[in-house]
């Protein structure tokens, strides 16, 4: 850093004639350790959403059925430490718990695995990163296929299902709100007289008001019926409803940033362009678009990270069934939704548990990234186009 | 066709005479039909300015027809029984289900989140305008943070709440303050922690907000301050804050009217599908506004019986955040029109 950039006037804002003013100082300092906040915020999200998917992702947990099982009479012989990790305890557990209590814990070990389902899938350990996003062989099963079924008898954890299902909704969405957006940002920027943008931009921007649950109950009551009547299609929840509902989330995104991109193109370019004897659509399309080009890409970019995103929509409109199929009118289980619906139900520190707070360490991974290139994109056209103008 | 010299000035002429005559001057020209310009050339402005607008109404009319369905088909239901009496067990009860518990468990968390980020989103906002350099390294990847932390997903918020607040933080609490009660009191889901968890997503709401506001001002407002002898901190809390007083409100407006719609972050840390009293603590649990939306929507025995409460509890909800909305909407508006004459 430069020294110019130091802020406040040496050590309490002492320094050759200043008075000393200790407490303006220690707020300064104050105000600066609060503006952290927001990049501690980020890390600590990143830091505890990881820190309960951590065993997952360094192999630690074992949902298998049927384990190495130690006669009880065999006690004596383990060690403090082999105990403790042979029944799962936390070292907080085990010092709780006398020795009859141990015994018994054992015996229900051995009952467990006397009563395990006679299945050759059941010796598995379904968390391995292999058996979450490879094909495997189940019995009952013609072919290797992914399978998400965490409450069956056998876990089955495969995220591909999952991971498919929140592609295809965000397709859909974005193959929607794209263009709509993009061509009312177009229109209001460029096109529309001034008056009439001073209203149609608050109000497309009030779609952004709409929650996510209201969206979710509107695609839900009204839309997955009119489509049904009018596509004629089977299940009357699916991802393309789910997508359709998805654009009207997406829409605002795309529209405020594309709008916001083009508008920061210096008048003078649209000017030199009419005085040429362009028309405005040409000023528009030929010349403003092309400088804002790398703006509209960050708003597509945003746009993906909302629709991977939003949980609510899809949630109650995609029908939540975790099926792998390359129809866009299935109904499918996206990776938000499996989080949302699941959750309360698992069982805290298990291995469900675990895999969901991987599935959300996986879409914070997702927006991160698509967030840090829209970020970097946006500032350098703005840099850029400051500079020009 | 080159344009013609202009007419001869009259000897005596006045400022307003000229202006007519050029007016004249250049309607006559407009007149004259522009032969080099070709014809389709205008058809294709004309239809993709048709297309663009078309784009525009259809996204307004998308957003009316929402309106309109739920408007519609939800006042007759939203009667004033319904909004202020509580709900029994059986909330899908058509003729006697009330929502009152569960607007006021929605204010309750919206007024508590908004006590933890308009401080810190003000804050971090003053830092951002009046002492960091705008080119700063600091300055950039606070920025990028808080970009990024509006686009984190909702769900993953819930997650981070569930993980940091009620596992991690309440967890502590109850370690530290009871150590022998194995119930928990804090390491449970809880008002507070829901909004905590609401406080961290709606923290670039009020910081982009209040930013735009304290930029609008003059900085001849505060040099004028520095100049007559205050210090940096007294101007800013003295002149800057006041006049930026109405940003500030928007902030803190958008942020209540985003927070009291989201349902994914209060899933696992705070809503309750029922309760039979009120919230008194911290720690309890609550009924929610939004929550109780979806609970509506999908948990419903029978659809078509709770269709009407189903609607009148959306157009209670939407009436919320989108008067809260416009409310942002005007003040911001008038703001804007107060900044173009103040500079």
């Amino acid at each position: 850093m430069a020294k110019q950039d130091k802020r406040s006037v040496g050590w309490m804002g002492l320094k050759r004639g200043h008075r000393a003013r200790p407490l303006e100082w220690i707020v300064e300092k104050f105000i600066f350790m609060v503006s952290l906040s927001a990049i501690v915020m980020v890390f600590l999200i990143f830091l505890f959403v990881a820190r309960e998917a951590l065993p997952v992702a360094l192999g630690q947990t074992n949902s298998s059925l049927v384990k190495k099982t130690i006669a009880p009479d065999q006690m004596e012989k383990l060690s403090r430490t082999e105990l403790m990790e042979y029944l799962e305890l936390t070292p907080k557990q085990f010092a709780q718990m006398d020795k009859e209590t141990l015994k018994d814990l054992m015996l229900v070990k051995v009952e467990a695995a006397a009563e395990a389902p006679n299945d050759k899938d059941a010796p598995l350990n379904t968390t391995t990163w292999s058996m979450l996003f490879k094909p495997h062989q189940w019995t009952g099963y013609d072919q290797p296929e992914y399978i998400w079924q965490p409450i069956s008898q056998i876990h089955k954890y495969n995220l591909v299902p999952l991971i498919i299902g929140s592609l295809k909704t965000t397709l859909i969405a974005l193959l929607f709100a794209v263009p709509l957006a993009l061509a009312a940002a177009i229109y209001v920027s460029q096109l529309a007289d001034p008056k009439t943008k001073e209203w149609l931009k608050p109000a497309i921007e009030l779609l952004a008001g709409i929650p996510s649950v209201v969206l979710g109950f509107f695609a839900l009551l009204v839309m997955a019926s009119v489509m049904q009547a009018v596509f004629g299609y089977q299940s009357r929840l699916n991802a393309f409803v789910a997508g359709i509902a998805l654009a009207l989330a997406v829409i605002p995104v795309v529209f405020s940033i594309a709008e916001d991109a083009l508008t920061s193109v210096p008048r003078s370019f649209t000017q030199a362009a009419l005085a040429l004897g362009s028309s405005k659509w040409q000023a528009a399309w030929k010349i403003v678009l092309p400088a804002a080009i790398p703006g509209v890409f960050a708003a597509v970019v945003l746009g993906f990270g909302r629709a991977i995103g939003e949980t609510m929509v899809v949630l109650m409109a995609s029908g939540n069934a975790s099926i792998v199929s390359g129809s866009l009118f299935d109904s499918t289980r996206s990776m938000t939704a499996t989080i949302a619906a699941e959750l309360a139900e698992t069982v805290f520190g298990g291995h469900h548990y675990r895999i969901l707070f991987l599935i959300g360490a996986l879409l914070f991974i997702v927006t991160f990234l698509s967030n840090m290139v829209a970020d970097i994109v946006i500032h350098r056209l703005k840099a850029k186009l400051e500079g020009k103008a | 066709m080159p344009p013609k010299s202009p007419p001869p000035e009259a000897p005596f002429e006045s400022a307003l005479q000229r202006r007519r005559r050029w007016k004249l001057l250049i309607a006559k020209q407009d007149a004259v039909p522009w032969t080099f310009q070709s014809t389709t050339l205008g058809l294709d402005s004309k239809f993709f300015t048709g297309l663009t607008g078309f784009a525009t109404f259809l996204i307004l009319a998308l957003l009316a027809v929402i309106l309109g369905n739920i408007i519609f088909n939800g006042l007759p239901g939203l009667t004033w029984r319904f909004i202020t009496s509580g709900t029994e067990k059986d909330m899908f009860d058509v003729n006697k289900a009330g929502i009152l518990p569960m607007i006021l468990g929605t204010a309750a968390r919206v007024i508590l989140m908004t006590i933890f980020v308009i401080p810190i989103g003000v804050i971090t906002a003053i830092y951002l305008t009046e002492y960091a350099h705008s080119t700063s390294l600091y300055t950039r990847v606070i920025r990028g943070a808080v970009n990024n932390l509006a686009g984190v997903p909702s769900i993953v918020f819930g997650l981070f709440g569930l993980g940091f607040f009620i596992n991690y933080v309440g967890g502590s609490m109850d370690a530290l303050f009871n150590p022998v009660n194995a119930e928990p009191v804090w390491g449970k889901p809880a008002i507070l922690w829901a909004s905590l968890t609401l406080a961290v997503m709606t923290l670039p709401v009020v910081i982009v907000a209040t930013e735009e506001s304290l930029r609008a001002i003059p900085p001849g407002l505060r040099e004028a301050s520095l100049a007559l002898g205050a210090t940096k901190l007294e101007t800013i809390l003295r002149i800057v804050l006041p006049q930026a007083l109405p940003g500030i409100l928007t902030g803190g407006i958008l942020s209540v009217s985003r927070a009291a719609g989201e349902v994914a972050p209060i899933l696992f840390t705070g809503a309750a599908y029922y309760m039979a009293t009120l919230p008194t603590h911290l720690y309890d649990q609550f009924m929610d506004l939004s929550y109780h939306v979806f609970i509506l929507s999908t948990q419903s025995p029978n659809i078509e019986k709770t269709r009407p409460i189903l609607y009148a509890t959306v157009l209670a909800l939407l009436m919320l955040t989108f008067a809260l909305n416009i409310v942002a909407i005007l003040i911001r508006a008038r703001m804007r029109k107060r900044m173009r004459t103040l500079h």
